[in-house]
């Protein structure tokens, strides 16, 4: 048997040897020991008394984690197309030459690692990267070089210049949402609303969930209200992983006292006395400081038992970080991975509200979902509800991204055409707006009269602006490579369909493709809409499918004249070979240059 | 009773409470192909192939409960020919040489190529570059042919209390992976008698020594009917 290590051990004991903490102790390992060793991995196995096939279960799932070294510094550039746009590969590639590195290949004296990784919610001050999983936006080639410097001299991250971890709100436009509540003030609200008269109010305001989806807020909370059994969980949807999203970092880092007040206001209507954040690991930088505010909250009587002197109301909030999972986002994967597993969605029914966390009723919503709930707690349902369209009330964040001016956090009541927003955000002769993500839509100019609502162009909020020049194919084939990377595994059309999808996409980038592989491509995405297990691959072929209806040119002027290339690549095929045989000679490929 | 029937390709099927709509059309004679279910174990949904039209929305059999007057379409061109794609997507994503294959003839996988009249892999193959784990003395782990189906690992855990498989990664790098300080079969606890050993649907967990020894190819299970005629059992076929 290994020695266990005592630091690892104190972690595992600091988690109570709680199965349920399993992701949040080998991260807190990793941060110790710079990755998770078979070593680690008996220790937390046996420490938590789980089979250790469990740990490496979680270990290999989440993006973060590591199972093999990657150097004291692991540097991963954020590789949305935004951060493409912004020229993230040039000052990738700076840094890679600087440190005399491969991609994603750590330096032979075991200090430094650099590699790419899915967008990191920065994309209003990309290009971006993750030391460490603390994120530094704003890069220029000037940063890169200190960045190398400070690497190179083995500073340590705690001694990094503030100013290279400094993360703005680009708050562009307010309304109602990003207007501060004042401590304290909803909870009593609600309280003074009593249970059912807030949840009425919920109700009347006809909130929707602001992830997306746009179930009815009010309908959730009162179906968890009236699951049976005594014990419930909220959970705060902080994983916003959406390539293009940005916006609950602002809430989450200048609203925190609307989102946790929220929180527990959504505990007193349904009857729950524990709430999570799941909060993504890119944004491990609000990570203590949102602790520091649930600390000072519980201090000062909104947090713990009998909230504001009101008997029987008892809350409290734990911070739960991610480790690298878009697919964490969805409601039943975040409740996996909250129980220390790997974050697969759950077969549905039954639903999250009957049985959610450890099996009891859980309300997973958006962190700007909970954050509207103190705004109609303060003023009423009615009030909230005269806001936005009649079926899309009150108002919507929209993260903006890409070819603007002024990238940011704009507030503005549903029904807001996309015209006014890029108006708004200093866009000129845009091609092409992605709205909702990387899962969402793809809108060109005859379509900017359309408005933003779950009636018409719903979204999380995500919007990405393409210039006239820019190529939508490659921004296609960026979210086709993302989603392949994203896809959970769990359901066969997905796991394959992604990557098959990316494959095509490859093989059409290279000019191999022909109108077979666009053909292909049409009939793959409708497959995975059909037949995926969730809503990751339900719309892992949306980007795909908008570029071929909207941008046919971009894939035409790639294809193949004939009417179909073999996908053998014989040069390519005697890789292998190569490989096996040590050789890399003239002889050794099919034809040399200019032969 | 008259309200606890619903209706498979317009034919009228009863149920009791409770029973998916998998079970209900087993109890009836009626085929829905699966691979990831097991009657034994809690339903898993993974694998699709099982994918009906509820009321004219796509569900899962193996885990959707039958409900009164549920229009339920199993058998259409539509959905085999979905059947048919996906088949073919789990050929491609392994390493699946049926001539060689201990399995062959009583494989599941194959039985459904078969039935979904799968004529070529239509897709590129992805020819992942997987091992094999001879280190066990009466067992043998042949990844390549894995499909990802998780009947061994519910079978170790559920029955056999033991643990010995999981499942670890993500998309393509999803794999199964055995619990043992080296990662190697032979040093965990796995016996061929457990249920785990006889449960995989396919030739990726096979019994050493017996594989060409019982009957001959073209002489076994699914070479004999298809394998839509098994609907009274569902006991997953040995090797012989």
């Amino acid at each position: 048997m290994p020695t266990a290590d005592p630091i690892v051990s104190a972690i595992v004991e600091k988690y109570r040897n709680n199965p349920t903490y399993v992701l949040q102790i080998l991260r807190e390992a990793q941060e110790a020991l710079d990755w998770i060793s078979p070593e680690t991995v008996e220790t937390v196995a046996s420490g938590l008394k789980i089979p250790r096939t469990q740990v490496q279960s979680v270990l290999q799932f989440y993006s973060f984690l590591y199972d093999k070294p990657r150097g004291r510094y692991r540097l991963l550039f954020a590789d949305n197309i935004t951060d493409r746009m912004a020229g993230n590969i040039a000052l990738f590639e700076h840094m890679l030459s600087r440190l005399k590195l491969k991609p994603g290949v750590v330096s032979s004296d075991g200090l430094v690692s650099v590699d790419l990784t899915s967008d990191t919610g920065m994309c209003d001050q990309g290009p971006a990267l993750l030391a460490n999983n603390r994120a530094i936006p704003r890069l220029t080639m000037r940063r890169i070089d200190e960045i190398c410097d400070l690497v190179k001299a083995q500073a340590p991250l705690d001694e990094w210049p503030a100013d290279l971890f400094r993360v703005d709100d680009n708050i562009r436009r307010r309304e109602t949402l990003l207007t501060p509540i004042a401590p304290g003030v909803a909870l009593d609200a609600a309280i003074a609303r009593g249970r059912q008269g807030m949840l009425d109010e919920m109700k009347r305001s006809y909130l929707r969930g602001r992830g997306g989806a746009g179930f009815p807020v009010g309908t959730k909370w009162d179906g968890a209200r009236n699951a049976p059994g005594a014990e419930r969980y909220i959970v705060c949807n902080a994983d916003e992983g959406e390539p293009g999203t940005f916006k609950d970092r602002v809430l989450l880092n200048s609203f925190s006292v609307r989102v946790l007040e929220g929180m527990a206001i959504a505990g007193y209507v349904c009857g729950a006395t524990k709430g999570f954040i799941y909060l993504r690991g890119e944004y491990k930088h609000l990570q203590a400081k949102l602790q520091r505010e649930i600390d000072e909250m519980r201090a000062g009587g909104r947090l713990g038992a009998s909230i504001r002197g009101a008997a029987g109301f008892d809350f409290d909030i734990e911070i739960h970080m991610g480790a690298g999972g878009y697919i964490c986002g969805e409601g039943t994967a975040m409740v996996n991975s909250l129980e220390g597993k790997p974050g697969r969605p759950r077969v549905r029914p039954p639903s999250m509200v009957q049985v959610g966390y450890l099996g009891k009723p859980t309300v997973v919503d958006n962190v700007e979902s909970l954050a509207h709930a103190t705004e109609i707690a303060v003023e009423g349902g009615s009030r909230f509800a005269k806001r936005g369209t009649r079926t899309s009330t009150g108002t919507k964040l929209i993260s903006i991204s890409g070819d603007c001016e002024r990238p940011g956090v704009y507030e503005y009541q549903f029904g807001v055409t996309i015209g006014r927003i890029l108006e708004d955000c200093g866009a000129k002769t845009v091609s092409a707006v992605q709205i909702g993500g990387a899962s969402g839509v793809l809108l060109t100019p005859d379509e900017f009269s359309r408005r933003i609502a779950f009636e018409d162009v719903p979204t999380a909020g995500a919007f990405m602006v393409f210039g006239a020049d820019r190529d939508i194919f490659e921004v296609a084939r960026n979210f086709a490579h993302f989603f392949a990377h994203e896809s959970c595994g769990f359901c066969t059309p997905c796991r394959v369909g992604t990557t098959i999808q990316r494959n095509i996409m490859d093989k059409i980038a290279e000019g191999r493709g022909s109108r077979y592989e666009v053909n292909e491509l049409r009939r793959v995405v409708e497959f995975m809409k059909r037949t995926s297990h969730c809503g990751l691959g339900e719309t892992a072929g949306n980007a795909v499918r908008d570029a071929l209806n909207k941008f046919r040119p971009a894939f035409e002027r790639r294809l193949h004249a004939k009417d179909f290339a073999p996908a053998i690549d014989l040069e390519r095929a005697l890789e292998p070979a190569r490989r096996i045989t040590g050789r890399d000679d003239a002889e050794a490929h099919l034809e040399t240059e200019g032969s | 009773m008259a309200e606890t029937t619903f209706t498979i390709d317009e034919q009228p099927i009863p149920f009791t409470p409770g029973q998916t709509i998998l079970e209900a059309a087993k109890a009836a004679g009626i085929y829905i192909p699966h691979l990831c279910y097991h009657p034994e174990f809690k339903a898993h949904g993974g694998c699709k192939m099982c994918t009906v039209l509820v009321n004219g929305r796509t569900q899962t059999a193996c885990t959707q409960k039958a409900a009164a007057g549920q229009e339920v379409d199993v058998d259409t061109p539509e959905l085999n020919a979905m059947r048919r794609t996906l088949v073919q997507m789990l050929f491609i994503e392994g390493n699946h040489f049926c001539p060689g294959c201990e399995k062959s003839g009583a494989c599941q996988l194959q039985a459904l190529g078969y039935e979904y009249e799968m004529m070529s892999p239509h897709f590129v193959e992805l020819f992942p570059e997987r091992n094999i784990d001879a280190s066990h003395p009466d067992v043998l782990i042949e990844f390549n042919r894995c499909v990802l189906c998780e009947l061994c690992v519910r079978a170790s855990r559920d029955i056999d209390h033991k643990d010995v498989f999981a499942i670890a990664g993500r998309g393509q790098d999803a794999k199964l992976i055995i619990n043992s300080p080296t990662g190697k079969l032979g040093d965990s606890a796995l016996a061929v008698t457990d249920r785990a050993v006889q449960v995989c649907p396919v030739g990726a967990i096979i019994v050493k020594r017996v594989g060409f020894a019982t009957a001959p190819i073209g002489e076994r299970l699914y070479d004999k009917n298809p394998i839509s005629a098994e609907v009274e059992s569902c006991e997953i076929p040995e090797a012989r």
